[in-house]
Parts: structure tokens; C-alpha cells; sequence
């Protein structure tokens, strides 16, 4: 199961906690784990992503293991420890304003 | 006994404000949606417990929420605002052209025979209706032909903030859009005629007459008389009598012909109520008084009613969607402010009450009159 961490406005969106825990079928990527929560949530849709383009909103980021991989490839396989669920995969709104 | 119910959008969150008809005692519910930029409510008026809300967030995009329990509890329906066609580019800032984006829903109108159907009106500029209680969302297209490309934002965007739906011809409706002007189909959205014939706009466009490009901050009609129409425009307040054919203005003895939102009286209409301010730099009543000036000539012959409303040191504004009336005998007027006031005066403006002053920044009113 991969561990998600969503920010307290979509928590509230979707009626849901901080953390939840989605399957994801197939290679796991940033792409697959949108998938798979827009699909359990789909009052999501639209809030990380854009409805047509599927790219990532300007001011949603993703993070996890301590980096940042909001800019890292949609499609390619997120690290191994967010894979086998060791680690979280964070969305987050970005830190713009005061 | 008759009730009102006050729908309130703020830069963070909406609040919901009950009372009886006598309109002295309040009772406030919120903030729904706690942080979020609600830019409009609006309530079924075959269904008054149908409320839909545009909440939206620079982070996190546009949702739509609705409640068919007045407010008591929502759930997000669709949120997807496509434009029907490839909106090509429409004029920025600084004169060049820009792609047309979709940024958020500025205001909702439910119709007026159909709780299912409810039109939106988003920036980048463009009109959407729902026939399924929002659960989705198709734009009428054909008002980006009314000269889109020469459409340009104003300060706050390009946003289409007003729509009026002629109750009297379900194929007539009304939008204005900053800074494009006002528009009118007659063939249910299919078709759409600019509507600025008698606007003058020096300070603003190169052309000040020309047929797109004015900057029309609100509009408003009275339903017995849906051909006739009252504009705040960036500066004048105008008037037309034949469904925006062509306006004349009415700006008479205003101290300024500056504002924002423009509003009839419910059962006089020839009523119009007009919040004047300082100028298109200085987005705050003269001399420090909230002052509404009513006019009960249908224009050009102004009043101050300032009973119960600031008259010092006071610096806010009242947004374009922040001024509605109520329905009851003795018609109310209310009003929200940048600085999170809403007033009330249960006397057709005669005196004003404070319901509630410390919210955040008032985007929009809206007033239902319950049974």
C-alpha cells in the first residue's frame, strides 16, 4: 500500500484524514498513485492536477524522502522506499505568501 | 412568519446568516469551507434549500459545491469548466493578445424554473450551464464570438460576474464581462449581441464608444421590467430601456459615479440603490462615509442614506456581487464589505444595522426570502 499525505484543504474536500493508504496496480509512479486517489476520490479531480492537461497544479508539490520530486517525470517510478509503503508521499501546497 | 437567509462569500470561506422578518436578531453559521476563496453562493428559486457555492484557491483550483438542505451540508459536484472550442487568445494588459485560461467561477445563477439547471460565469471570461445540479458543466460558445480577441481583463481578472436571466423570456439572458462590456442572447445562448451602444469609456479604451472593451462592473433589473437596465460601469451609472439597445447615463448628483455593485428595489422599479466611491485608484467611500445613495426616479436624483453606517475613518469597499435585496414587504437591502462588515436595513435603506463586522473580506451577498 502507498502511504499519501494530503494538505488539511483536500483533506477536508474529500471528508478524509492526513494520511491514507491507496493501491496502486503496476509500476508505481506519481501518475499511478493520481490515478489511483483521484479515482477513490474523485471530488479530487482537478485540485493537484489540471482536468485535461494532467500537469501538476503550479502551487502543489510533491515531496518525499527529503526531497522534492514535484518536477521529476509524471510516468517515472517514484523511490523504492514510497513504493513498498516504508515512506510517505507527500502532497503539499506550496509555501507562497507570508 | 417569512425568513431571510444571507449568503455571504468571503476570501476565506462562506457564512450563512438567518433571521426572521422582522431582521434584528441573527443567527451566523460558519465558515463553510474555512480558507477558501468563496466567490459566490447562490440559492434555487424553486428550491430554495438548492444552494450552490464557487469555492476556489490559488493552490488548489475550483471546486463547486452544492446543498439541498440550505447550507447545512454540501457535497463538491463537477468541476470541470472545458471551453467548448480552442478559445484561441484574447487582449492583455499591455495590449498583446494572451491564451485564454480558465482560472475560477466568479458567480452562479440558478434557474429560475429548473433546480437542476444553473448557469456559471468563470474567468477567463466565458458562460457555462449545467443541466444536472453541476455535476457537469458545457460552455455556450458562442458569446466568445462577440468579439472575443478584443476582450481585455480588468483589475481583477476577465471574468464574466453578472448574469441575469430574463424572467419573463426563458431564451433572453444578460451577462456583463471586465473589461468586455455587456452582452445579451435571445436565443437561449446560441448567439450573442454586444450590448454598449451610449457607453463612454475615454479614460479607459482607445475607441470610448467603441462596441467591446468597456469595463461594466454590474448590472441589475428589476423582474417586472426585465427591458429595462441598470449598469455600474467603471465610472457612470447608467440606464437603458430597451434591453441594452442603448444606455443613457443617470450618474446625476452622485459625489462620485465610481462603484462597484448596482441594486432595485424589490417592489419599486424605480428604485436603485449605487455605492459610490473615491475613484478607479482610490477603492474607498468619500471623505470616510459608507454612504448608499438611493435613487427613487430610476436615476439622475440621488440621496444619501447613511443611517446606521459609517461616517468617519471608514476605508472599505463593497465588491461587485456584495450588494442584494431581500423580498419581504418592507424590502431589505444588505451589503458586504472589504473590511468584513455586513449591514442590513430592514427599510428599503432607510437605517442600517450592523449583522456581523468581523469577517474576513467580503466577495459576494446574495439573499433568500423563505417562507
Amino acid at each position: 500500500m502507498i502511504r499519501v499525505v494530503l494538505p488539511t484543504h483536500l483533506q477536508r474536500v474529500a471528508n478524509i484524514g492526513r494520511e491514507i493508504e491507496l493501491k496502486v496496480d503496476g509500476p508505481v509512479t506519481q501518475t499511478a498513485i493520481l490515478n489511483a486517489l483521484e479515482t477513490r476520490y474523485p471530488m479530487l479531480r482537478g485540485t493537484i492536477r489540471s482536468h485535461d492537461t494532467r500537469e501538476r497544479r503550479d502551487f502543489v508539490r510533491f515531496f518525499a524522502c527529503g526531497e522534492d520530486l514535484s518536477h521529476e517525470f509524471p510516468d517515472a517510478p517514484v523511490p523504492d522506499p514510497v513504493a513498498r509503503g516504508i515512506e510517505k508521499f507527500m502532497i503539499v501546497g506550496a509555501m507562497a505568501g507570508g | 412568519m417569512s425568513s431571510v437567509r444571507v449568503l455571504v462569500g468571503t476570501r476565506k470561506g462562506a457564512f450563512i446568516l438567518r433571521s426572521d422578518e422582522k431582521r434584528k436578531d441573527w443567527d451566523i453559521s460558519g465558515p463553510h469551507f474555512a480558507g477558501w476563496e468563496i466567490y459566490h453562493i447562490n440559492g434555487s428559486p424553486v428550491n430554495p434549500d438548492r444552494l450552490y457555492a464557487s469555492q476556489s484557491s490559488g493552490w488548489f483550483g475550483q471546486l463547486i459545491q452544492r446543498s439541498d438542505d440550505g447550507g447545512q451540508t454540501w457535497e463538491p459536484v463537477g468541476n470541470e469548466f472545458a471551453y467548448a472550442s480552442d478559445p484561441g487568445t484574447h487582449q492583455w494588459f499591455d495590449g498583446t493578445q494572451k491564451p485564454w485560461k480558465f482560472t475560477r467561477v466568479w458567480y452562479l445563477q440558478p434557474s429560475p424554473v429548473d433546480p437542476e439547471m444553473v448557469y456559471a460565469g468563470v474567468e477567463d471570461a466565458a458562460l457555462f450551464r449545467s443541466n444536472n445540479g453541476g455535476k457537469t458543466w458545457q460552455e455556450l460558445p458562442g458569446l466568445r464570438d462577440a468579439k472575443g480577441v478584443l476582450w481585455q481583463p480588468g483589475a481583477g481578472g476577465m471574468c464574466l460576474h453578472t448574469i441575469l436571466l430574463d424572467p419573463s423570456n426563458p431564451k433572453r439572458i444578460f451577462v456583463a464581462i471586465s473589461a468586455a462590456g455587456a452582452f445579451r442572447t435571445d436565443d437561449g445562448g446560441q448567439n450573442w449581441l454586444p450590448i454598449n451602444k451610449g457607453l463612454n469609456s475615454p479614460d479607459e479604451i482607445p475607441d470610448p464608444t467603441a462596441e467591446v472593451g468597456h469595463c461594466v462592473h454590474n448590472l441589475a433589473m428589476h423582474p417586472s421590467r426585465p427591458d429595462v437596465l441598470f449598469m455600474q460601469k467603471h465610472w457612470d451609472v447608467m440606464r437603458s430601456d430597451n434591453a441594452g439597445e442603448m444606455w443613457h447615463e443617470i450618474s446625476g448628483n452622485l459625489p462620485s459615479d465610481f462603484g462597484f455593485p448596482i441594486a432595485v428595489h424589490a417592489h419599486e422599479p424605480e428604485t436603485v440603490y449605487v455605492v459610490p466611491i473615491k475613484s478607479d485608484s482610490e477603492h474607498f467611500p468619500p471623505d470616510g462615509q459608507l454612504r448608499v445613495y438611493r435613487s427613487r426616479s430610476g436615476g439622475e436624483q440621488w440621496e444619501p442614506l447613511t443611517n446606521g453606517l459609517p461616517q468617519r475613518d471608514c476605508y472599505v469597499n463593497v465588491l461587485r456581487s456584495a450588494m442584494a435585496v431581500d423580498q419581504l414587504d418592507s424590502c431589505g437591502i444588505y451589503l458586504g464589505t472589504t473590511g468584513g462588515q455586513v449591514y442590513a436595513s430592514p427599510d428599503s435603506g432607510d437605517t442600517w444595522m450592523a449583522i456581523v463586522r468581523d469577517l474576513p473580506a467580503v466577495l459576494s451577498v446574495e439573499v433568500q426570502t423563505l417562507p
